[in-house]
């Protein structure tokens, strides 16, 4: 059935797509064919007038039949459902059979009327009185099949037949020619004639035109505006249980129950027994058990600590090194903070040049403002930072460090203060003006009257201390190294040691009688009885000064055979002793006036000898080299001791008047003092020079000791030795007096006290000699 | 006995590459970085590193020997070595599509029981909290996280619950004691136990998505698992020395979480207040202990009065009066401010909150109730207003707790321009560090008024002297006299700077004989001062700058209003 209902769609689509194509039609007045859509908006009345149905085929008669027979069947499955159905029914559907003519699609149409029809009979609850009746028009209506047999083609595509004359074939196996195919120009006639033409319908299956009856066009209309095509059909009729949804007492069928039903299952028995025991060993969980244990899932809490302070022992991390807590945000991670934390352009520009290195920005984060905490956004590094803050705690290598929170004024020795200290040289008072090159080195007399100078520009100057007046000038020939006054005040004389001469001089002023004496002591040179060794002789000649030399003040010239750096006075002013470094073994002379006579005190140098110093007191010599500074014992000709100066190069040295205490002046910025009772090793390395020092000098009577500095400066210290031993020196340093100008990298070269006074002078590079009061 | 070899004991032996560790440990190094933030083990810096590393110059991970022998016997290594063997049999059950199986191997997952770790690291009590600081600020981030690769929904609510239940030890306790909006976020300072603890909560919503060579959420989401634990045990003592049940019930499940509640991230932000402003269960409502506290104080104080007891005793004060700061006060917050942080700190000083109740959950009264004292707003205008009422902006809370003392309202009003919120964390006592005028302000408040008159009297000055221009001029002795004494001050002046001059040389002459052994730490030392003085020095300048800029726009504004109303 459902599957002839189905075919019968498909042939006949005139159903579903014929409503636009007749309205479309009545303005246009043009032939339809069906199947064939024409999208016109335009809407029209439907009401043109009635037509009749015209047919023209014979085919259409049977198919009539056809079709009743259908839907006659329809019909019976119906009263089989409901068990009954009404005449009413029957009789209207008879009516409707006489009234149809013969269409097919008028025919397909009742059937679907006819079926409502049969519905709303069995609604009303007919009775089975005439059953009888029925099943006559059943099978009086009965034919083969409800097939379209006027054309025997069947279900194809009828423009296979486009270029033949027939259409397809009748039953009969007679072609079905097509009708005559009308032109425009009939087709115009036929509109204008023919009132009926709007209605009128092409059959796809014959060919035929066909008019459509005034029910069917109410029909199509109703389904087109999607309503239930049967005009008596009630929508809301009330609902029929058909099924009821009550438990009935009694059972429908009578079969007895099956044995299975009542015996357990043996498969089923093992296999509940099999979970069991599952639930039982733990292995399985119900479901109940299962959702406790979701809900319980998660840690538990309790109390984990007894009391707050105690500890339980157990075993640990060891040597456990906490990890610092992060900084506290400052003023400028306020989200509203005081103007100045906000970068300025110049800042900005910095915190972009960093781009790349982070690490050496001043603040990790950039200062914001914002007005009001509404628009304060989320912060963009946030996550990041807790992320590094995490790596830190697990990856960061931990130590524990001792940090020093103390102030760099705590690291300052506590010393009295230069105010308590005085008197000492403060200002600058004369400037000695007249050398015309660097002055190497100066001396002063033992009354502190006069001094005098040695310079490169092969000249020695003698000066008046109180005025700064230059009283002579002596020209020596060569460059003046160093000059030294003799300390014994009963004679007026200055050793000079220019080039490789060693000039004894007699200055010629002060005190005339001392002029005199002196010229006297020196005039009768005593007789040597002791015949001098030929490694003495070729290194030194004395000489006495003759004719226009002795005018001008030189008394004894004794000629060495290198250089002579350095002179220095036995305190008593008998012996003297001289420096050659490049002298080899023979670099350290030591002389006696009276005797004219020369010692080498060394047969072996131990190194670059630098300078030597006579022991204030004791028979001793001081000899530095380039790193140490040995002492020897000159009467029992020994070594006493040998200091360790723990530096490159030494310069000078100085001795204190008491003759225990020695300060030695180093190339390298240092100053060493050392204590000669307490070690061998400096009791005190003072750093107060920025370049290398010179040259540094005691003072006679007061505890001052001044040093001077390529740095151009005349730093002077209070140097306090005690007569208790148990007390260390106290060492402060007072004052620094810069008022040198600098000459190709050299400062100050020379430095000496005045005997009496705390006055300092100082023989500079820029050829001037300076003093300080 | 067999002479020892090079490298076989001091330094040399002292400590282990990570190498060699993990070769002892037979982990991987995803197992070994687990167990080393589980455990809390971390590298060492060897006092001679080419020693300890047995001769080689480059620099490696090293490991106290004793840490890494410490992990050996550590039992959550067998645990780690299960999720081994687990993830290859479920990677086999799913290779091979036994889905049977594989239910049965997830139900049976490795559980890793830290209990041990925590009591083990945190020998007692206040060892935690002194270690607390790290582990809230890293938790209150991931409350706010969305579920992640690695970050299982369940660890973002667990975090969720614990920083809830700690806020309401920390109202319960009234133990916060410093607030402040930084740009990052909200520091908390809170004292527990004596100790100082610190932790940021994010501005909302803190989570971005991060590149993975940036931010490695895995290693996070370890220490999260570990600080779970302990914030848990944290709590649990707090509740109980506050005699408070745990866990807290809630009057919404805020642990559980619904899909529905992820899903709408407001939802779950305002239960997380909502849950903020309630009273927690007591165990029993007896006895506060604050009085005995008072007491004790007291005692000491009668004992003896040193400069000591006397401070004690004025923090002491200051203590008592900020855990009162709010009290009887009520508050409204408006819904634009970020209600979290306030309730907070109107919560743990005595105050009353509440909010709207159609928006948020969690309200307790009304905005039309006329005991509000204060309604915190932070928009430039307000529709309706109350009289009976001061409206603030909400840095007025937060100045208010850091100063101790309820400010008055007026620079806090709506659409005010704000004073500059400073951070309280700075140390007062601080030396060559610039400080702030405002921040000296507060410390002395005698300060401000002078700074506000001399202004004004700036202004005067201004003033008078115009006013002396339009004079006459001033009689010549009188000038002459003028001039003398100027050049007497000139003179001084002249001295005064020789002095200094001296003074600084003597100073520098002394610094010289500082002993060669703190040499480098003298310099080191004074390079940092000169640092800080020219960091300081800089400031200064530019806040000088600033408010001469300032005062000109004034000055401009001035003249123009004047001109304005001339011309009017």
């Amino acid at each position: 059935m459902a599957k002839n209902r189905n075919r019968k769609r498909k042939a006949s689509p005139i159903e579903a797509s014929t409503a636009e194509p007749l309205e479309s039609s009545i303005e246009e007045n043009e032939e339809i064919e069906i199947g064939e859509e024409v999208v016109d908006g335009n809407d029209s009345s439907d009401s043109e007038g009635e037509e009749v149905y015209t047919s023209d085929d014979e085919g259409e008669l049977s198919f009539e039949s056809d079709e009743e027979g259908n839907f006659s069947r329809n019909l019976n499955k119906m009263k089989l459902n409901g068990g009954g159905e009404d005449s009413s029914g029957e009789d209207e559907n008879a009516d409707a059979e006489k009234e149809e003519p013969s269409s097919s699609n008028t025919a397909k149409k009742e059937k679907l009327q006819t079926s409502v029809e049969a519905f709303k009979s069995e609604l009303n609850g007919s009775s089975s009185k005439k059953n009888q009746q029925e099943e006559e028009d059943e099978y009086k209506n009965d034919t083969s099949d409800e097939e379209d047999i006027r054309n025997t083609v069947g279900n194809i595509p009828m423009h296979w037949y486009d270029e033949y004359k027939h259409i397809g074939y009748d039953w009969d196996a007679k072609k079905i020619i097509k009708p005559a195919r009308r032109d425009q120009l009939d087709d115009f006639l036929k509109r204008m004639e023919d009132p009926n033409f709007w209605r009128t319908v092409k059959d796809k299956q014959t060919g035929q035109d066909i008019v459509i009856s005034e029910a069917d066009i109410e029909l199509i209309k109703r389904i087109n505006s999607q309503r239930i095509p049967d005009e008596q059909y009630n929508d809301y009729a009330p609902w029929v249980e058909w099924f009821t949804s009550e438990v009935e007492q009694m059972p429908i069928t009578n079969v007895p129950a099956h044995k299975r039903s009542f015996l357990p299952s043996k498969s089923e028995k093992t296999k509940v027994a099999k979970l069991v025991h599952a639930i039982k060993m733990g292995w399985m969980k119900t479901t109940e058990q299962r959702e406790k244990e979701k809900a319980a899932a998660g840690p538990k809490f309790y109390m984990l600590w007894e009391s707050d302070t105690d500890r339980e022992k157990m075993r640990r991390i060891h040597d456990h090194v906490s990890a610092p807590k992060r900084d506290l945000p400052g003023h400028a991670e306020s989200y509203n903070p005081p103007p100045e934390y906000l970068f300025d352009d110049k800042e900005m520009k910095e915190w972009h040049k960093f781009k790349d290195e982070p690490q050496r920005r001043k603040l990790h984060f950039m200062p914001q403002k914002f007005n009001s905490l509404r628009e304060v956004p989320a912060y963009s590094r946030y996550i990041r930072e807790r992320f590094l803050r995490c790596l830190d705690l697990y990856l960061c290598p931990r130590a524990k460090r001792m940090k020093l929170t103390i102030d760099a004024e705590y690291l300052i020795p506590k010393l009295p203060s230069p105010k308590d200290l005085q008197p000492f040289p403060t200002v600058e008072s004369i400037v000695y003006t007249g050398h015309t090159d660097m002055i190497r080195t100066i001396s002063i007399e033992p009354y502190g009257q006069y001094i005098v100078s040695g310079s490169d520009d092969h000249t020695v100057k003698i000066w008046e201390v109180s005025t700064g007046r230059c009283t002579k000038t002596i020209d020596t020939g060569d460059i003046v190294r160093s000059v030294a006054w003799c300390p014994n005040s009963k004679i007026s004389l200055i050793a000079v040691a220019s080039g490789q001469r060693l000039i004894l001089l007699n200055p010629k002023v002060g005190d005339k009688m001392l002029i005199k004496k002196t010229d006297d002591i020196l005039i009768e040179a005593p007789k040597i009885d002791v015949l001098e060794s030929e490694r003495i002789k070729s290194a030194v000649q004395w000489a006495a000064a003759e004719g226009n030399e002795y005018e001008t003040g030189y008394r004894i010239i004794i000629t060495h055979f290198k250089p002579i750096k350095q002179v220095t006075w036995h305190g008593k002013g008998d012996y003297f002793a001289t420096v050659m470094p490049e002298g080899a073994n023979r670099s350290a002379l030591i002389h006696q006036l009276s005797k004219r006579r020369t010692q080498i005190p060394f047969s072996k140098s131990k190194g670059l000898i630098q300078c030597v110093l006579f022991h204030p007191i004791k028979p001793c010599l001081f000899v530095a080299t380039q790193k140490n500074i040995r002492i020897y014992d000159l009467v029992k000709q020994e070594l006493l001791k040998k200091l360790l100066s723990n530096s490159k190069w030494i310069s000078d040295m100085a001795i204190h008047p008491k003759g225990d205490n020695l300060l030695v002046s180093t190339y390298d910025k240092k100053m060493l003092w050392f204590d000669l009772d307490l070690s061998t090793k400096p009791y005190q390395t003072i750093r107060l020079h920025r370049n290398a020092v010179r040259s540094s000098a005691y003072h006679l009577r007061y505890p001052l000791f001044a040093s001077a500095s390529d740095d151009q400066s005349v730093i002077v210290s209070h140097g306090m030795v005690y007569n208790d031993l148990l007390q260390n020196p106290l060492i402060v340093p007072l004052k620094k007096l810069q008022t040198h100008k600098p000459h190709e990298d050299f400062g100050v070269f020379d430095v000496m006290w005045h005997p009496a006074q705390p006055w300092v002078f100082s023989a500079g590079a820029d050829s001037t000699i300076r003093l300080y009061t | 006995m067999r002479r020892l070899k090079k490298y076989e004991s001091g330094e040399g032996s002292q400590y282990i590459s990570r190498r060699q560790a993990l070769r002892k440990l037979q982990l991987s190094l995803n197992d070994f970085r687990r167990l080393c933030i589980l455990k809390g083990i971390y590298p060492r810096e060897p006092k001679h590193r080419r020693r300890a590393q047995r001769g080689s110059s480059d620099i490696k991970i090293l490991y106290h020997s004793k840490d890494i022998k410490f992990l050996l016997h550590e039992p959550i290594v067998w645990t780690l070595r299960d999720y081994k063997i687990f993830h290859r049999r479920t990677n086999r059950d799913r290779a091979i599509r036994d889905f049977r199986n594989l239910k049965r191997r997830l139900d049976a997952f490795p559980d890793l029981k830290l209990d041990h770790i925590v009591k083990e690291r945190y020998p007692t009590f206040i060892d935690a909290i002194k270690d607390l600081d790290d582990c809230l600020t890293l938790l209150f981030l991931f409350s706010t996280f969305p579920s992640l690769k690695f970050v299982p929904r369940e660890q973002s609510a667990m975090c969720r619950r614990l920083t809830i239940e700690f806020l309401h030890a920390i109202i319960a306790s009234k133990a916060l004691r410093k607030v402040f909006i930084s740009i990052k976020g909200y520091y908390f300072q809170a004292d527990i136990k004596g100790q100082k603890v610190t932790w940021i909560v994010p501005h909302y919503y803190p989570f971005q998505p991060q590149s993975k060579s940036d931010v490695d959420f895995k290693v996070m989401s370890i220490f999260v698992e570990f600080y779970t634990i302990m914030l848990g045990f944290v709590n649990f003592r707090l509740y109980h020395s506050l005699n408070l049940t745990y866990p807290p019930q809630f009057p919404k499940a805020v642990g559980q979480d619904d899909e529905s509640e992820l899903s709408n991230e407001q939802t779950f932000v305002s239960e997380r207040i909502a849950a903020l402003n309630i009273d927690l269960l007591k165990t029993d409502a007896t006895v506060q202990d604050e009085e005995e506290e008072e007491l004790d104080i007291d005692l000491l104080s009668s004992d003896a009065d040193s400069e000591r007891i006397k401070k004690m005793k004025q923090e002491a004060a200051q203590v008592r009066k900020l855990k009162t700061l709010f009290k009887g006060l009520k508050f409204f917050i408006n819904r634009e401010v970020p209600r979290e942080p306030l309730v907070l700190i109107i919560r743990s000083f005595g105050g009353k909150v509440s909010w709207d109740k159609s928006l948020f959950a969690g309200a307790t009264f009304d905005e039309t109730d006329e005991t509000i004292t204060h309604q915190i707003v932070d928009r430039p205008q307000v529709s309706k207003k109350y009289m009976s009422r001061d409206y603030v902006q909400p840095q007025y809370v937060f100045d208010c707790v850091n100063q101790v003392n309820l400010l008055p309202v007026n620079k806090y009003f709506i659409g005010a321009v704000l004073p500059a919120h400073l951070s309280p964390f700075v140390d007062p006592n601080r030396e060559e560090v610039y400080i702030p005028p405002e921040e000296k302000a507060l410390r002395d408040p005698s300060l401000i008024e002078t700074h506000e008159q001399s202004d004004d009297s700036d202004e005067d000055n201004d003033n008078s002297k115009s006013k002396s221009d339009e004079e006459e001029p001033i009689a010549e002795p009188e000038r002459d006299a003028q001039l003398e004494e100027a050049f007497k001050l000139e003179l001084h002046k002249e001295n005064t700077r020789a002095l200094k001059k001296i003074e600084t040389e003597e100073h520098r002459l002394k610094a010289r004989m500082v002993k060669p052994r703190h040499r480098q730490l003298f310099r080191k030392l004074i390079k940092e001062k000169q640092e800080k003085q020219k960091e300081h020095w800089l400031l200064d300048k530019k806040r000088k700058r600033i408010n001469a800029e300032q005062k000109e726009i004034k000055k401009k504004r001035k003249v123009e209003d004047r001109q304005t109303k001339a011309s009017a």
